[in-house]
């Protein structure tokens, strides 16, 4: 069965239609990345599968586990296994991260009729997980992203997925604003984190961050259209090409 | 000021001079109520009160504290002693009047020493009493000030020797018993420390009964060289309780000042804190939070006057307005010719969680020095809709993220209370009222 699965979806914001018509299906333990230049929608798209506010959705479906998605709210949608990493982590004054993911992590369990996780227990599970991104203690203590680094906002994100462990992951252009180094730990992190019950979607503008990645399925969206499917070679080609070839190519078959 | 109102007040003021002769208090008295008389109360004419009305808090038939018995404590008064009691020095004002047999007095006279205002003035301490005490008056006109003035009886008088630590903090609490009938009492305080003494000074109210209180109180703290004050003020009484609180704090010599002045519930409050930089390289810190709902009016005026070089202020107020509560924020920085290298902030920050609350908030800088450095940003605004997805989209609930985000706006200031037992309170009170589920 699906994990995912968008029909013809459609959205505006302010009036504006940016997405039109997105077709995409993603099984359980399949990685798949999104490509596309600046202004093609892929925010966008991120943004309507975790409900935020701003974007109106005017035609099409997106099923989550057999679920009607968009009727959810963005909690309800983390709750039941969906989580994005976002492209411009928020910094919050006065919330530490530890105190944060433990109440969203004890809200799913909640959710889901679990008892709240105990002190120790968290701690645990903590502990094991800032390896996986090589983040320090010292940073989870502090407000929330207040005045980390690019990287460190990044490798948070990633912490508190893997904290969250969902179902789905999505990971709006993680990529951006890091160096090479910030860059390689993400990936690892990421790579650890993925399994056969687990799907993930990668949003990027460039190929660097798939030579660590190695999708299943590589997408070009262009115009609020997925209009290219391929395998990660097809990433190669848009790296060594530009997008102006899809382009091309597209305009030829409509 | 309404006829009936100045005919009463007259009234009692003839009253008390004639039935207390008190030397240099009767003569600060007069003096008082010569200004009073020139100013009345202050009206929505007055710029420094156009926001906030006290004249029709004048109208209930209230009683005064030297028309009263000493009187017991009524029992309701253990549920508003603050924590960290049992270690402190707790001093309790009955309807307005320093009450010596109903506090309790921790700390050895070498640390602290605490006496009625009237023994200090007429004692040892007569000479500093006579230097300090009104000399704010010569800084800030005000009518409520003279009025306060006016009817000094019964007031507190704080010593805290050099080099003193108090190891005990004080706490003040302003008691009004309204069983019988509306109060209206004026605390008087002067405290003066000396030298590289240190003081921790709280103030609390508490109304009981089911008339109107009104308390307006003034408090002068004086902070020689190398001094430091912290005070402290918790306003969290019933809604039929108004007050006017004035504190000013003069910085005679290089010393530093911690203020923080929280606000929770009340019906009229104004908090007047001004701080009055007389020596070079003093250093003081003005917070304040405001956290209202239903009709609570909360008018925070603060005022910092620079008269010498190399000082530095950092004023940092707050507020969280619902239901029908309205808020006002007035910060006043002087920096007079002498003050060269002032280093002046001020901030004010407000979220407004219903359309029915308002606040209106005026930063004041006048500058009359060159090389300075001052800062002033007030903002007025809802919720940050990005934070509150970041958390959502993390799986918490909306209202559970709302009150995550109010609770991290609040605690921001909470945060200067030095006072463990006392922070730790606070912070019980905010998450009660913010609701984290």
């Amino acid at each position: 069965m699906h994990m995912l699965k968008i029909e013809d979806l459609h959205a505006s914001v302010e009036g504006r239609e940016i997405l039109r018509g997105i077709n995409l299906e993603v099984k359980a333990g399949e990685m798949h990345a999104i490509m596309g230049p600046n202004g093609s929608g892929k925010s966008t798209l991120a943004s309507v599968l975790a409900g935020r506010q701003d974007y109106e959705v005017t035609r099409g479906s997106v099923t989550f586990r057999g679920k009607d998605m968009l009727e959810m709210s963005p909690e309800d949608r983390a709750r039941e296994g969906l989580f994005l990493a976002f492209q411009y982590p928020v910094e919050i004054p006065g919330v530490s991260t530890t105190n944060f993911v433990k109440t969203a992590l004890n809200e799913k369990r909640k959710y889901h009729g679990q008892e709240p996780m105990d002190a120790a227990a968290f701690l645990k599970l903590m502990k094991e997980k800032m390896k996986l991104v090589e983040i320090d203690r010292s940073l989870l203590t502090r407000s929330i992203n207040e005045g980390f680094s690019g990287g460190e906002k990044k490798r948070n994100e990633i912490f508190q997925m893997a904290m969250l462990e969902p179902d789905l992951a999505i990971l709006d252009e993680t990529d951006s604003g890091l160096d090479i180094d910030a860059l390689r730990i993400v990936a690892n992190g990421v790579n650890k984190l993925r399994n056969q019950q687990r799907a993930v979607i990668v949003i990027t503008h460039y190929q660097r961050l798939l030579d660590y990645l190695q999708p299943d399925v590589v997408h070009v969206l262009l115009n609020g259209r997925i209009v290219k499917t391929g395998t990660k070679e097809l990433a190669l080609e848009l790296e060594e090409k530009g997008y102006d070839f899809i382009k091309d190519e597209v305009s030829i078959t409509a | 000021m309404k006829a009936t109102q100045t005919a009463y007040l007259q009234d009692r003021f003839h009253r008390l001079q004639s039935s207390d002769p008190a030397g240099f208090l009767e003569m600060l008295r007069d003096r008082g109520f010569s200004a009073f008389s020139r100013s009345g109360l202050p009206g929505p004419k007055n710029e420094e009160w156009k926001y906030t009305d006290v004249t029709a808090l004048f109208d209930a038939p209230y009683r005064l504290a030297f028309e009263e018995e000493t009187g017991a404590l009524p029992a309701a008064w253990k549920s508003g002693r603050l924590p960290g009691a049992r270690q402190a020095n707790e001093l309790v004002f009955l309807n307005g009047r320093y009450e010596p047999g109903l506090s309790v007095i921790r700390s050895p006279k070498e640390e602290l020493e605490i006496l009625p205002l009237e023994t200090a003035a007429s004692g040892a301490y007569s000479e500093l009493v006579k230097s300090h005490l009104d000399k704010s008056s010569e800084v800030v006109k005000d009518g409520l000030q003279a009025l306060n003035t006016s009817f000094i009886y019964g007031g507190l008088f704080i010593h805290v020797p050099e080099r003193a630590t108090v190891s005990h903090p004080v706490y003040i609490y302003h008691v009004a018993d309204t069983t019988h009938h509306p109060v209206l009492a004026q605390p008087r305080s002067l405290v003066i420390v000396e030298r590289a003494a240190f003081l921790d000074l709280v103030e609390t109210f508490m109304t009981t009964g089911s008339h109107d209180s009104f308390t307006n109180g003034v408090l002068e703290i004086v902070a020689n060289l190398d001094a430091r004050v912290e005070y402290c003020r918790i306003q969290n009484d019933v809604p039929h309780a108004s007050s006017v609180s004035t504190t000013h704090i003069r910085q005679t010599g290089k010393s530093f000042v911690n203020t923080v002045v929280v606000s929770l519930n009340g019906g009229v409050i104004r908090n007047n804190v001004n701080l009055i930089l007389e020596a070079a390289g003093n250093e003081a810190h003005m917070y304040g939070l405001y956290l209202l709902k239903g009709q609570t009016h909360v008018d925070n005026h603060t005022m910092v006057d620079n008269r010498q070089p190399n000082c530095f202020s950092n004023e940092y107020y707050k507020g969280i307005l619902d239901e029908k509560s309205t808020g006002v924020f007035n910060g006043k920085i002087f920096v007079r010719p002498d003050a060269q290298k002032t280093n002046a902030y001020q901030s004010n920050k407000n979220i407004l969680l219903s359309d029915d609350a308002s606040v209106n908030t005026k930063p004041q800088l006048e500058i009359y020095a060159d090389d300075v450095k001052c800062s002033h940003g007030c903002t007025v605004g809802q919720l940050d809709e990005e934070a509150l997805f970041y958390l959502r989209s993390r799986g918490i609930p909306a209202a559970h993220a709302r009150s995550m985000l109010l609770h991290a706006f609040a605690d921001d200031i909470v945060q200067h209370i030095r006072l463990e037992p006392l922070r730790e309170h606070v912070q019980h009170l905010i998450t009660d009222r913010l609701f984290i589920p």
